[in-house]
């Protein structure tokens, strides 16, 4: 049984050169799946096949049980929202949100009745006469979303629809995406290359690196258990330790003279040079009674709810993130410390 | 600032001044109105009317035609050489006016041009058959040889400022290419389209040094007769040649607002 969009062997090469490789995803109804990468990963084209801009090398896409690899993109029927807003500089807000219904040849009051419904969804009911270039950009892109929802599409693709915005905007709009996703239940593609925009808003997100798919998940589960070196180092913040492994059976590691630790499985034999991982917010500079290194301060940052600091251990850098409670005595730059990590929170790659 | 005044107060303003009052001179001297009333005579009326209709002839045909040339380069799918090809030719066809470019006519479409023999070799009698050079659609012709490459020049920019994006929404949208055309792509570019077509009609409403090499003073035009008046004639009145000028002034004068409304809107959505 495949999703209610299926994405299956898609492969996309321009010039020979490969965009996208090897994609399969099958996304449910109702479901909100982004697309997750770094500049240039495929993340676009990859939405772009689906919205019917570009055809697939090879593989297949299906949407609703119809296969529609090779369908026109003006009868796909799904709704796009650009990262440029795109709206129709020479139409207002009203008619830009109409414009799909009005080349459907949809009737006039019905037409008018959708859009004053969708200006009430976006919040914006007094703009309807407005131009383009008279609204903000987040009332733009509100607009456009519109505009895509207007017509009623299947399908909701967003390349990008935040990232030309002020970041309190953002969070506001991305808020307010989501909403309107759960209200209208609309199966959804978000593309980003922000990880906290991708794990703030979805159902399940996809990993991609070089055209390639690393790995698809719920967020918790991209965040906690990552499955690739790419993806633990791409969402969120991860240290890195250079240890030998001294028994895998034990989870045993050492690092300098310092025995280790780890729950985790290591799949690397005795004797073996491996990277031990661990995310910053594990780290605390309490003494505890195993996972005990020595190192120095470097620098510390206020970042508001939170306190970095960066501490040498034996030639490696470590971050480590503290909750800035009332009492948190921090430390400052030259103090000698000691972090430590429990067993559970770390974990052993080659 | 200041120089910006000095400058368009030496070579704009000063010379309007001058020719406002020079216009409103009589023969002998004294101020009078007769140079305007006379602007009502026959005479008058035909100039004007002529360069009025050589001039919308040649913008609208030269502006559709380099519209379609410019469409044709920038999306129509030709390959790229063409249109660095029609930009280096548009560049200097659009300047090529005067003398030389009445002679170039005389040379190959006169009454023993190049190809008018081309054409009597194929049996096709171009004067025979009541075709001149030296007229109307004669004029026409050798002004869009100007006009047509301004038209490409300036819309060539403003069919790139068209974005990408706009096309995909519209398909996104479940428009067809032609309905995209007609409500996006078409409507963004009319101001710029008309814009230019002013532009064009003021180029043709100016000349002067074209047409009086090609016709001498065959053919009445505004500008030929401002010279008349002026200089040389025997006939001569200069107040009526500067009165000319003054209704030329305005015409071109009112073109101009119309140019930089339509510029103001096409900026605010190409740019
Ligand atoms: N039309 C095209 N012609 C040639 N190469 C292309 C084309 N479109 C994309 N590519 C290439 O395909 C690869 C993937 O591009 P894509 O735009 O999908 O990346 P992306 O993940 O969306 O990146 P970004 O975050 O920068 O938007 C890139 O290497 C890009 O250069
Ligand atoms: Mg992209």
């Amino acid at each position: 049984m495949s999703g209610f969009l299926s994405l299956h062997g898609i492969r996309k090469e321009f010039n020979g050169v490969v965009a996208v490789d090897t994609f399969d995803l099958d996304v449910e109804p109702g479901e909100f799946v982004s697309f997750l990468g770094p500049s240039g990963c495929g993340k676009t084209t990859t939405l772009r096949m689906v919205a019917g801009f570009e055809q697939p090398t090879a593989g297949t896409i299906r949407l609703a049980g119809k296969d529609v690899t090779y369908a026109k993109a003006n009868e796909r029927n799904i709704g796009m929202v650009f990262q440029s807003y795109a709206l129709f500089p020479n139409m207002t807000v009203a008619e830009n949100i109409a414009f799909g219904l009005r080349v459907r040849k949809e009737e006039g009051s019905a037409r008018s009745d959708r859009v004053s419904e969708l200006l009430d969804l976006i919040h914006l009911p007094d703009k309807a006469k407005s131009y383009p270039n008279e609204l903000s950009g987040g009332q733009q892109q509100r607009v456009a979303l519109a505009r895509a929802l207007a017509i009623r599409p299947q399908l909701l693709l967003l390349d990008e629809p935040l990232s030309a915005l002020d970041a309190k905007i953002r969070d506001d709009l991305r808020a307010e995406i989501r909403r309107i996703q759960r209200q209208l239940n609309i199966t959804t593609i978000y593309v980003t290359h922000d990880q906290e925009e991708a794990l703030a808003l979805s159902d399940r997100v996809v990993v991609m690196s070089k055209g390639r798919m690393e790995q698809v998940g719920e967020p918790f589960e991209i965040y906690n258990n990552p499955a690739t070196g790419f993806v633990a180092s791409f969402v969120g913040q991860l240290n890195r330790l250079p240890v030998t492994v001294e028994d895998p059976a034990l989870g045993r590691i050492r690092m300098g003279r310092n025995e280790l630790r780890t729950t985790s499985m290591i799949e690397a034999p005795t004797g073996a040079g491996v990277s031990l991982m661990m995310r910053p917010e594990e780290i605390t500079l309490d003494d505890a009674e195993e996972n005990v290194l020595e190192g120095i301060v470097e620098t510390v940052t206020f970042l508001g709810s939170i306190v970095r600091v960066q501490v040498g251990v034996e030639g490696s850098k470590v971050i480590a993130d503290l909750f800035n409670e009332r009492l948190l005595e921090l430390p400052e730059a030259g103090d000698s410390t000691r972090i430590s990590f429990p067993p559970h929170a770390c974990w052993v790659m080659a | 600032m200041l120089p910006f005044f000095l400058f368009s107060g030496m070579f704009l303003i000063a010379p309007a001044i001058i020719l406002a009052y020079r216009s409103l001179e009589g023969p002998d001297g004294t101020l009078t109105l007769d140079n305007y009333r006379a602007l009502t005579t026959d005479t008058v009326i035909a100039a004007y009317s002529m360069s009025v209709r050589i001039s919308l002839t040649t913008a609208v045909i030269g502006g559709l035609v380099g519209f379609f040339l410019a469409w044709a380069v920038s999306m129509g799918g030709l390959p790229r050489p063409f249109r660095s090809g029609l930009t280096t030719f548009s560049g200097v066809a659009s300047n090529f006016a005067g003398v030389p470019l009445a002679a170039a006519f005389i040379f190959t479409l006169g009454r023993i041009g190049v190809l008018t023999a081309l054409f009597q070799l194929i049996g096709v009698d171009l004067y025979g058959g009541g075709f001149t050079i030296y007229s109307y659609w004669g004029l026409s012709l050798v002004y869009l040889f100007f006009q047509i490459p301004l038209m490409v020049l300036v819309m060539l920019p403003a069919l790139d400022g068209l974005k990408q994006d706009w096309r995909e929404a519209a398909e996104n949208l479940g428009a067809t290419p032609g309905q995209y055309w007609r409500r996006v792509a078409l409507p963004v570019l009319l101001p710029s389209i008309l814009g230019t077509m002013i532009l064009l009609f003021g180029n043709a409403f100016g000349a002067h040094a074209t047409a009086y090499a090609l016709t001498g003073g065959l053919l009445p035009l505004a500008t030929l007769l401002i010279g008349q008046q002026i200089s040389g004639d025997v006939l001569n009145n200069p107040g009526l040649g500067y009165a000319v000028a003054m209704g030329m002034v305005f015409i071109m004068g009112l073109s101009i607002v119309l140019y930089s409304i339509l510029q103001r809107r096409s900026e605010r959505w190409l740019g």
